[in-house]
């Protein structure tokens, strides 16, 4: 029982060390096309030509399809629906027939036998488009309650998660705080770019994809339907994908086109896509305007809280609907004790690409909102910023708390911990590493460089249900092979899982194999996202390697005429207590458990193997503390982020060098979405960072050393092993935190106002005159 | 008509002819052509350094280096890093300092840092100037405190005698 919490190395590891990696690119058929998908030029208009007959003539090419050449109908549904709202007119064609709405919207593929004939063929293509005028601020929204663009409906939806009477809490409030606050469009960018190769078999009708990694099994499903198939019919392979955050994986449009070119022609079909196309078709997220407020008592205590939220979602609504703006609002309370609350969110179009899931989404962006006011707050109303979330919290003995909303379909039950004592440990650890005396040690101001520090607590949430199902199965030479629906995106997650189940069986984790997203192999997985994987995931995996622990006992009792009480299963064998000679390892149980086995009785099933699955109805909820400290360089905008620390409540952590790395990894990003990475569009909606060089993803130089604060002190009490989720966490905060700091050291009255701080924005807010604060009495 | 020339390579000591397009990439035609598929395209345009390979012992972006300008040259990309099955010092080191999430800008890192370190043998290495050549790359995953740490402790490994 020893493979649970220890800093095992990663399976992964060697093979990615050695460039034996399986990424997407990394596959081929034989006999392959690629293909190459020709995008808007335009980010809103009518079609007036689309002709692809001299592209069609170019050498090499097998063919050119546009929505013509399509199905009738062919849109991507939502993937997690909302109760309440209907999306229907605003979803995504697979390619645009009369109209664009972004730049990059598909609008032809090219297939041929070589990738550069393709790219080349591609600007062949003649496209003549009416441009229309883009809407492309969302914002607009606050002062025009309908929202019509000419004759287009720019909102898609509205929703609102409330309990409580806010107004009457405002009303009688001592004080109320105010602030806007506007979250930059970023996104996940994974470094391996989106790829898909799609292999046919004609004489079965059946298809095997590679590159569909994240929810394998829906994919797969919907792509059945979309190309009336049964689902059966269709393999997706697990391979390695180069990070995810939430981007990769989602069903996009080339989810249909290349496996139906693939049908098509009969042949391979391999797209690879390249950065730029990345950064304008793969989901954007975080875009929201908050108008936050909070009405406080006397003595400081929150009596009600408020947000109108604007999410510009793009031109379109995606697989994950308004899911983004819908956690917005239903976590944006966090760890507070808030009497009443009124979150309400307008989702509108705008023509740019189109939103989804970025690690943390939602939270990063309501964290920010929530943690910047209450700094706002503290200083307008006297209190130490600490002092004033110290009595706000909730406390250990109001857990589990119940919050009257729902999200994502569950209700919203903060399940465990003890939030001021972790947030009294973040204050201590900050303490000792020196934090306060470098925020306050200065090179001095006439230097222009000022110091600030900067706090933020949250509540993540993880372990979405509502279910993971795992086989683990022992083999003839005594390996341990577990299916689990979940997928390898670098998380670690055939690591853990080996942990798991190793830690159930009593074997070795070194002598487990994890197989992951594999839909012939587990088709009944629902991918790793939404921080479930090890949770939700790694419980199904627990149990279906204990049944397979009882199992094995069984059957040793029955070979070694023991009594099933006398047995020890340690080190993959199983003995017999006080006689050291009766002992069977867990490969010769497996071999007893083969078909034709003496040992098997009538109408016993065979094999050593176990299918389980593990059902969650209420998701389980980490909660962290962030700390920042910066340096502003008044003349020239740029902020360094000198400490970083992150204090975390991981219920249990299988292994918590994996923990580390994934808030570190975290932090990085969020970093990286406070101070530098931006989609900005010029007036004609033409994206402007469609590169690395204006997409400024953080280097080594941008990011310090992260301390990490874990803790293990409030097992979640909804799975067997005690554990709460660890993806999200490092980046949470980090908007929130940073702006803190920032704030902190410029002295600002109100709230910066906006993020990421670029340089310009950070000279803007140090050099303005101070104006009048926003909001003060009631 | 494609404007195709006939070179000669050498890829981790394996001498290699080929025909190969004029306009295509070193990074293509070693992972296409040639099957070194651990040499990683992250962005095309020289910025994330996945493609980062050794010609002649120096240095870069695959992507930004045409194939026939390998022509006569030695390369070595992360396939040539371990001897056998066995993981060279800097490989064990990113493990060892969970340097690696998804992997997919490792083989970059790898060559970027084995580079730095045959060139700098016998000299010391400091935190700054570790985090200095590291930041030459991109990597999404591990917010870079792992790959900075390993490359440290195996600068400060092999320069014990």
């Amino acid at each position: 029982m020893t493979a649970i919490g220890t800093r095992l190395p990663r399976q992964e590891d060697p093979r990615l060390l050695r460039g034996r990696g399986r990424f997407g690119d990394d596959m081929s058929a034989p006999g392959q096309l690629h293909a190459r998908v020709v995008r808007s030029p335009s980010a809103h208009g009518r079609v007036r030509t689309l002709d692809v007959t001299e592209a069609a003539r170019a050498p090499g090419i097998t063919a050119v399809v546009t929505a013509g050449d399509l199905p009738e109908g062919m849109v991507i549904p939502v993937r997690l629906a909302i109760a309440g709202t209907d999306l229907s007119a605003f979803l995504q064609p697979v390619l645009a027939r009369d109209t664009v709405r972004y730049v990059g919207e598909p609008l032809a593929v090219v297939v041929g036998d070589d990738p550069y004939a393709c790219e080349d063929a591609a600007d062949l293509v003649e496209i003549d488009i009416a441009d229309q005028p883009p809407v492309l601020d969302a914002s607009d929204a606050f002062d025009d309650g309908a929202f019509h663009h000419g004759d287009q409906r720019c909102t898609a939806a509205e929703l609102t998660r409330c309990y409580g009477d806010t107004d009457a809490a405002f009303a009688a409030a001592a004080h109320v705080v105010r602030i806007e606050l506007a979250i930059g469009r970023h996104s996940g960018v994974p470094l391996e770019p989106r790829c898909l190769l799609a292999v046919p078999d004609p004489d079965r009708g059946a298809l095997a994809i590679f590159g569909m990694t994240k929810v394998p099994v829906w994919n797969r499903d919907l792509l059945a339907d979309l190309l009336g198939l049964d689902e059966t019919l269709i393999r997706v392979h697990a391979i390695d994908a180069g990070g995810g955050f939430g981007v990769r994986g989602e069903f996009y449009p080339e989810d249909f086109l290349i496996p139906w070119l693939a049908m098509r022609t009969g042949r391979p079909v391999k797209w690879a896509e390249d950065r730029a196309e990345h950064l304008m078709a793969v989901n954007h997220s975080r875009q929201q305007y908050h108008r936050v407020a909070a009405a406080f008592d006397a003595d400081g205590r929150i009596l009600g809280l408020t947000d109108d939220i604007i999410q510009d979602n793009g031109a379109y609504c995606r697989t994950h609907g308004v899911a983004v703006p819908e956690l917005t609002a239903a976590m944006l309370p966090g760890p507070y004790r808030v009497p009443a609350y009124r979150g309400r969110v307008r989702v509108v179009l705008t023509n740019k690409t189109p939103c989804g899931t970025y690690r943390a989404p939602g939270r990063f962006e309501g964290t920010a909102a929530r943690e910047h006011l209450l700094d706002v707050a503290a200083t307008q109303l006297g209190i130490d910023p600490v002092a004033l979330r110290e009595q706000n919290l909730l406390t250990r003995a109001e857990m589990p708390h119940e919050r009257p909303i729902s999200t994502l379909g569950t209700d919203l039950v903060l399940d465990t911990g003890d939030y001021p004592a972790l947030l009294a440990a973040a204050v201590e650890e900050t303490g000792r590493l020196g934090y306060r005396a470098q925020a306050g040690a200065g090179p001095g101001s006439s230097t222009g460089r000022r110091r600030g520090f900067g706090l933020a607590m949250f509540v993540e949430k993880s372990g979405l249900g509502p279910q993971e199902t795992a086989d683990v199965t022992v083999s003839r030479s005594g390996a341990v092979h577990v299916y689990s629906g979940g997928t390898s995106l670098g998380q670690g997650i055939e690591t853990v899982l080996a942990q798991i189940a190793a830690d159930a069986l009593g074997a070795d984790p070194r002598s487990v194999r994890v197989t992951a997203g594999d839909t012939a192999a587990q088709p009944f997985g629902s991918g790793s996202w939404a921080s479930r994987s090890t949770v939700v995931g790694g419980s199904a995996v627990h149990q279906a390697a204990a049944a397979v622990r009882e199992r094995a006992l069984e059957l040793a009792a029955r070979i070694l005429e023991a009594s099933e009480e006398d047995l020890d299963l340690t080190d993959g064998a199983i003995s017999v207590r006080g006689d050291p000679g009766a002992r069977l390892t867990l490969a010769e149980i497996a071999r007893a458990a083969a078909p034709a086995s003496r040992y098997l009785r009538k109408g016993e099933p065979s094999g050593l193997s176990a299918r389980r699955r593990f059902e969650v109805s209420h998701m389980t909820y980490p909660y962290g503390v962030h700390a920042a400290v910066v340096e502003v360089d008044t003349g020239t905008g740029r902020v360094r982020v000198l400490r970083y620390l992150v204090a975390y409540e991981v219920g249990r952590a299988i292994n918590p060098m994996l923990v580390e790395g994934q808030l570190r990894g975290g932090v990085a990003q969020g970093i990286g979405g406070a101070l530098f990475e931006e989609f900005r569009y010029d007036e004609a909606g033409q994206p402007q960072a469609i590169t690395f060089i204006e997409y400024r993803l953080p280097t080594a130089a941008e990011i310090p050393p992260v301390d990490v604060l874990l803790c293990q002190d409030a097992p979640s009490p909804g799975n067997p092993l005690g554990v709460m989720g660890a993806g999200e966490g490092g980046i949470n905060a980090v908007g929130a935190a940073v702006a803190n700091a920032v704030r902190d050291a410029l002295g600002l009255a109100g709230g910066v106002g906006q993020l990421p701080l670029t340089p310009a924005r950070v000279c803007a807010l140090a050099h303005a005159t101070p104006g009048p604060v926003i909001g003060g009495g009631p | 008509m494609k404007d195709v020339h006939e070179i000669r390579l050498t890829v981790n000591g394996r001498p290699h002819e080929l025909a190969v397009e004029a306009r295509r990439t070193l990074a293509d035609m070693l992972r296409h052509d040639l099957g070194y598929t651990g040499t990683h395209l992250g962005c095309e345009h020289g910025i994330c350094g996945a493609c980062t390979v050794l010609l002649d012992g120096a240095p870069v972006r695959a992507c930004l280096v045409f194939g026939v300008q390998a022509d006569g040259a030695e390369v070595r990309t992360v396939e040539g890093l371990a001897d056998g099955e066995q993981l060279s010092d800097l490989q064990q080191a990113f493990s060892d300092h969970h340097a690696l999430q998804c992997g997919f800008c490792t083989p970059g890192f790898l060559m970027l840092a084995e580079a730095y370190l045959a060139e700098n043998a016998g000299s010391t290495l400091g935190e700054d100037e570790a985090r200095e050549l590291v930041a030459a790359n991109l990597c999404r995953c591990t917010g870079y405190q792992g790959i900075v740490e390993a490359l440290l402790a195996t600068a400060r490994a092999r320069q014990r005698p």
